[in-house]
């Protein structure tokens, strides 16, 4: 067991699987290079056909990525950032989204498409969104969002062999958090959320840089005798339902986290579905925390403030507690 | 016509594929008209010797993928009748057990990756196609059907940029039949040959009459070995016409407003490509009539056991909705 990078993790979940499997192939742009580290050291390893740099053309590399999982290959498709995933919507969507449902189960498709998502690099709106929400409207698509070292690597992994399109979302801010990764292989269950911190008062769900947010909230909020318990989905779809019921049956209270808008957002599904299953055991409304429905704006200052920080998040466990009057 | 030193056997071929699709498709214009289909139906008829042509050049390992005008590709490359009416009657039995429709028949097992609804929205994923078989060292290609309409979408230019730069082996296969949708092409572009744009991606752009099959194919088999021999896609453009509307029924939701001159109605009558090839073989003394008649009436009669077959096939159960999502 060692202490290592987010970003070194990605860097051996990719090493390892296309070690393991030859049909495991990685396209995109600057990929050889590696601008987040991730992919760094592949091509010198595998060469020009299993690390091969593409234009920067997010729509025909997204649809290549269809034809070739459709016609034997596993590929990794890194399209940069998130954001640049709009640019290949059609394909995602009416394509990787579609092909197996709609031509009758003919084809299956191991497909990831990686990308940076989300704030913490001042890089404006076009670089710091979150784009999960709309590939949760994708009915055959996975979504995931590690928080973690440890998750990171095992879910990379676990999506390399999933026969099915994932998004996967590196947050853009845990490239350099450290954290445990064994140096046995492991895996992840696509699926399966982790409490992260343990606590009887109140859940909190979050994904990403919000489940380390929401860490920070808990232990503050230990100083005045609140007791939180913080889950961490991982995966955004298929989500663990089951693990979200059964701690809202213990504490009977919802604090939902998300870094992406409150409109037809993550936290939305979460709470709705806490809401509308585990209503008799709520002691409280649900609450929801998310952005602020605005653009992603470049200030340090305003972009921290446009993303839920961990007072608000305290602030919001105190307001289902009741320990706080709403403002 | 071309005059050609072609094989007869290779001429009755590309007649039979023709004629099997023109068959087909006005019963399916038949079928419309009495309201016995759901949904959107565009006909291949006039396009026969593009499909055709092109689909005889390839192998039922080689790839294609289609067009929402997308019967006479899978017809040409070898699809089956029953399981294609079926799909368009929504059927079980169909191709995609009534989930695709008309415009997303696809059989994998003859290398059809789809039709596809959105224009412009199989380049992509031929590309990918073409990937995979560079990828996996087979001499296979793929080709990209596409209308000029398509030609004027991103996805044209991303993947024929795609294609030449990884000297992948697709062939771009333009139908111009010089409407998209109700616009003419000329209004929707300011040059006159799609072909030309090849220059752009320093590739062979070839013209050919798309209603001349003796055309089509030795332009489609040069293409073809090029591709198979390593030296990278063509864009092959073939002039054509549709005999009919952009899609079935359209009179009615133009509420009659005519968009096509009379005179080119008469030309589009005038190159049947189905009739311009009976006519040579006729001509040549290539194949006697009767036998030429005895394959319309063998054709025809599998057309309308395709139809007794689709009819008296189950509808989908509706507990298959949940089926061919996730693997």
């Amino acid at each position: 067991m060692a202490r290592k990078t987010y970003i070194a993790a990605i860097n051996e979940a990719l090493f390892e699987e296309m070690r393991r499997d030859p049909m495991v192939l990685l396209i995109g742009e600057d990929v050889r290079i590696g601008v987040f580290a991730g992919t760094r050291g592949l091509h010198k390893e595998f060469g020009d056909k299993r690390v091969l740099d593409t234009p920067i053309s997010e729509l025909a590399v997204a649809g290549a990525g269809v034809g070739a999982a459709a016609t034997g290959l596993r590929p990794v498709v890194d399209l940069m950032f998130g954001t640049f995933l709009y640019l290949a919507f059609d394909q995602i969507a009416n394509q990787a989204g579609a092909m197996r449902y709609m031509f009758g189960g003919q084809t299956r498709l191991p497909l990831v498409y990686m990308v940076q998502n989300g704030t913490g690099a001042s890089a404006g709106h076009h670089h710091s969104q979150s784009v999960h929400q709309f590939f949760m409207n994708m009915p055959l698509i996975k979504v995931i969002m590690p928080a973690t070292p440890y998750d990171v690597k095992g879910l990379l992994k676990a999506a390399i062999r999933d026969d099915n399109p994932v998004i996967f979302l590196n947050h853009l801010a845990l490239g350099g958090q450290r954290g445990e990764v064994p140096d046995e292989e492991y895996l992840i269950p696509i699926g399966q959320g982790e409490i992260k911190r343990s606590g009887s008062h109140v859940t909190v769900c979050s994904v990403g840089l919000m489940v380390h947010h929401s860490l920070k909230a808990a232990k503050e909020l230990e100083k005045e005798g609140i007791d939180v318990e913080v889950i961490d989905l991982r995966t955004l779809k298929p989500w663990d339902e089951a693990l979200v019921l059964h701690s809202v049956a213990k504490t009977g209270r919802f604090v939902a986290v998300d870094e992406g808008h409150m409109v037809c957002g993550a936290a939305s599904e979460w709470a709705a579905t806490v809401a509308e299953k585990a209503f008799h055991d709520l002691k409280a409304p649900v609450k929801r925390v998310t952005s602020k429905p605005v653009p992603i704006p470049f200030s340090p200052k305003l972009e921290k403030a446009v993303v839920p920080s961990p007072e608000e998040i305290a602030d919001a466990v105190r307001q289902v507690l009741g320990t706080r009057v709403p403002a | 016509m071309t005059v050609t030193h072609l094989p007869t056997e290779k001429i009755l071929d590309l007649y039979t594929r023709m004629l099997r699709i023109r068959r087909f498709e006005e019963m399916v214009g038949k079928l419309f008209a009495q309201g016995q289909l759901p949904g959107f139906v565009h006909l291949y008829i006039g396009e026969e010797a593009v499909g055709a042509g092109v689909c005889a050049a390839l192998r039922d390992d080689d790839y294609i993928t289609s067009t929402h005008r997308g019967h006479g590709h899978v017809i040409a490359k070898g699809g089956d009748f029953n399981r294609m009416m079926a799909e368009l009657f929504g059927r079980q039995t169909g191709y995609c057990k009534g989930k695709g429709g008309s415009m997303h028949i696809a059989d994998f097992e003859i290398g059809m990756l789809g039709a596809c609804g959105i224009v412009g929205g199989g380049l992509g994923v031929a590309t990918g196609a073409g990937l995979s078989a560079w990828y996996r060292g087979t001499d296979q290609v793929s080709v990209a059907f596409f209308g000029d309409g398509a030609a004027n979408e991103g996805s044209f230019h991303e993947a024929l940029n795609l294609a030449s730069t990884l000297k992948l082996p697709v062939i771009f296969v333009c139908e111009n039949n010089q409407y998209g949708e109700f616009t003419p092409a000329i209004h929707a572009m300011n040059i006159t040959d799609i072909a030309q744009r090849a220059a752009g991606y320093g590739i062979p752009g070839v013209i050919v009459d798309g209603t001349d099959a003796l055309a089509v194919y030795p332009a489609a088999a040069a293409a073809v070995q090029r591709a198979r021999q390593g030296h990278g896609p063509t864009l092959l453009e073939a002039k054509t016409h549709r005999r009919g509307g952009h899609a079935e029924g359209e009179i009615a939701f133009l509420a009659g407003q005519d968009y096509r001159l009379p005179e080119e109605v008469q030309a589009a009558a005038a190159s049947d490509p189905v009739i311009r090839l009976h006519t040579y073989i006729v001509e040549q003394g290539l194949i006697p009539p009767p036998q030429l008649e005895t394959l319309d009436q063998d054709i025809t009669g599998s057309v309308a056991a395709a139809v007794e077959f689709a009819r008296t096939s189950p509808e989908p159960e509706i507990a298959s909705i949940y089926e061919d999502t996730w693997v």
